[in-house]
């Protein structure tokens, strides 16, 4: 299905809110407002966004550690994101979830995961789910290349397959498994070649083109939705920055990163919308200016909230 | 009352259930027509279809993350992991997910699933196929933990264990599934976390799990002609715990055994010996707490030492007579 103007707009604002999203939650860390760790996917946007843009507002996802640009992508208001980064009783998760664990269930985003691979098995239990209640939705479970070597990866991709499971299984290979190489990490050319051991499509992307992203998401989408079961798209992409909060880049060149940077997936699609005529520079700049202030915006929100109170420490173990 | 065996009031209560509430379906390996590797399940799949009773490949975790899933979305599944030990290869998804995300998520979500699985040893199935692995369970905040030890006490906690919101780790014991006793047809739930008194008695208190109810009722019985009056406890659910219940008790007989089948090191009688130690029974205890249970070794194949390595009816004997007797 072709993407209206409008719609093309409204993604290129979600890859800019998603990177001054994650620039502001690294200068967040920096000024030592952060505590803990989190997992930056600063030029990997057109594979959040160009996947969700293939679904429909009422199907689930399934996100990663790197998750942040999933929930903006899936429509996270921005402000309760800010505030679970920051730890607030206003966030997300009350403050309890962090960057590892934002879960926005009414809008669909069944959470963040701190374990590699955590989230594949549990697609398999929402795919049945939304099956069993003959239900007209789908699951888009995100994962990484790490994620693709784990255990889970094998047991759920089979048990999806048999089934046929109305799930997409979106594979974000960028590069590195921590400080691993999926040169050193796979004896395969691509991760979606292993998609024929369990009898589903594979395919893999540019997963820096929005474009290609969102086709290849859509044809699984549609076929996941009329019951043909699942699919696995694997998005090839690049991490410009380090695995977490600490890492100093002791596994790849300057060169590398640099390499990448030129293949910027947001000024990719912004040269492309220029290109159509679907933008001038100057509407460019301003969605790119109102996504900063959005975030500042959010920044403002996050730090007047309160902390959460001690004497609620204890709630939510339990139902 | 009609009598059942404890098999066949867990197969009635999910029988029950599933035609009660649509959203209750069972998931595990070999569950369907071959009936669950202790046949648990058996005709199950013939009255509810293929779509709610389903097989699964063998895939441990997989089981888990389906249950978690579709849980998290509406369903109220009931998981069966085929022998205890093979819970080991379900973990990340029990631990690291069911049981924290409705935490992680600030209390928004909930995980509805009952995991079904036997313990146990006695099978001559040696150490891979036998163990009693639920205080790993109990170890982890936001999963109950529920053991039965009759047949009564199975259909109504199952019962209670599927309508609860949380995920509950049921553990069977294959060596009760053939023992009987009365089971009402009409369905009931025992609240979870509520221990029961299975036998009064005055001169000391048994706190036993599972199978080990049964052995310190026999027990109880052959002390009874030696004058010796036990009282034996049986916690139900061992996370969370009716403290109440075994506190009580202690305060009234000042003498307490505590009887599990798994490994003494880091088992659930610690847990237990620390609560009563550490409540207004301390002040009644007339001897030592007592702990007695499963050696500290992997469960041996031959027959002889299988059934040296857990605590039998006569241990529990001479056990409760020492204590009694105050030779502890």
């Amino acid at each position: 299905m072709a993407l209206s103007e409008a719609r093309k707009r409204e993604l290129l604002r979600q890859m800019y809110t998603i990177r001054a999203f994650e620039e502001k939650a690294e200068q967040l860390y920096a000024l030592g407002k952060v505590h803990g760790t989190m997992h930056l996917s600063i030029g990997e946007e057109a594979s959040a966004v160009g996947s969700i843009a293939a679904l429909r507002p009422d199907d689930l996802i399934l996100s990663t550690h790197r998750g942040h640009g999933h929930c903006i992508a899936k429509g996270a208001d921005l402000n309760r994101m800010m505030a679970e980064f920051m730890g607030k009783e206003s966030g997300y998760c009350r403050g309890r979830g962090g960057s590892m664990h934002i879960a926005d269930l009414e809008g669909g985003n069944l959470g963040a995961n701190g374990v590699v691979g955590g989230g594949i098995p549990i697609a398999v239990g929402v795919g049945l789910s939304l099956k069993m209640q003959k239900r007209d939705q789908i699951i888009l479970c995100f994962f990484g290349d790490g994620a693709a070597n784990t255990g889970p990866f094998h047991e759920s991709l089979n048990m999806a397959a048999i089934w046929k499971l109305p799930v997409v299984y979106v594979c974000e290979n960028n590069q590195y498994a921590m400080s691993f190489s999926v040169k050193r990490a796979f004896a395969i050319e691509h991760i979606s070649d292993r998609a024929a051991a369990y009898g589903m499509p594979g395919v893999t992307v540019d997963g820096n083109d929005l474009l290609a992203v969102y086709e290849a998401v859509s044809q699984a989408a549609k076929r996941a939705r009329e019951g043909e079961g699942p699919t696995l798209v694997e998005n090839v992409t690049y991490r410009w920055r380090g695995h977490s909060k600490s890492d100093a880049n002791r596994y790849r060149t300057r060169e590398e990163i640099e390499a990448w940077k030129k293949k910027c997936p947001i000024k990719r699609f912004r040269a492309h919308l220029i290109e159509e005529g679907v933008l001038t520079e100057e509407e460019a700049d301003r969605i790119e200016q109102e996504a900063y202030a959005a975030i500042d915006a959010a920044v403002a929100f996050a730090e007047a909230s309160p902390e959460p109170d001690l004497s609620t420490i204890e709630e939510g173990v339990y139902a | 009352m009609r009598e059942l065996s404890y098999a066949e009031a867990i197969r009635e209560a999910l029988r029950q259930e599933m035609q009660r509430d649509e959203r209750v379906f069972i998931i595990g390996e070999d569950v369907g027509v071959y009936g669950g590797a202790f046949g648990v399940t058996l005709g199950l799949v013939e009255e509810f279809g293929e779509e709610r009773v389903i097989d699964t490949p063998i895939s441990e975790l997989g089981i888990a993350g389906a249950i978690t899933g579709a849980a998290l979305t509406g369903m109220r599944p009931v998981g069966e992991i085929m022998f205890m030990d093979f819970t080991t290869l379900a973990m990340e998804q029990l631990v690291n997910q069911a049981a924290k995300i409705r935490f992680m998520f600030g209390g928004k979500a909930k995980v509805p699933f009952v995991l079904r699985t036997p313990a146990g040893s006695g099978t001559g199935a040696a150490a891979q196929h036998s163990q009693s692995l639920e205080n790993w369970f109990v170890h982890v905040p936001g999963l109950k933990v529920v053991m039965p030890s009759t047949p009564y006490d199975a259909k109504g906690l199952l019962l209670a264990s599927i309508r609860d919101d949380n995920p509950v780790i049921f553990v069977e014991h294959k060596l009760l599934y053939k023992t009987r006793g009365p089971v009402p047809e009409e369905p009931y739930t025992i609240p979870l976390s509520t221990a029961e008194v299975k036998r009064e008695g005055r001169d000391l208190t048994i706190v036993a799990t599972s199978i080990m109810v049964k052995r310190s009722l026999e027990a109880a019985e052959q002390l009874a002609q030696e004058g010796i009056e036990v009282e034996v406890v049986d916690p139900r659910t061992l996370k969370p715990l009716d403290e109440e219940t075994i506190i009580r008790s202690v305060m009234k007989t000042g003498r307490v055994l505590i009887v599990h089948e798994a490994c003494k090191t880091g088992g659930y009688g610690g847990e237990l010996a620390a609560v009563i130690a550490g409540s207004e029974a301390f002040d009644y205890l007339d001897a030592p707490i007592v702990r007695l249970a499963g050696r500290d070794m992997p469960i041996p194949y031959n027959r002889t030492l299988e059934y040296h390595t857990v605590p039998q009816v006569e241990n529990i004997v001479e056990a409760a007579r020492q204590l009694a007797q105050g030779r502890v």
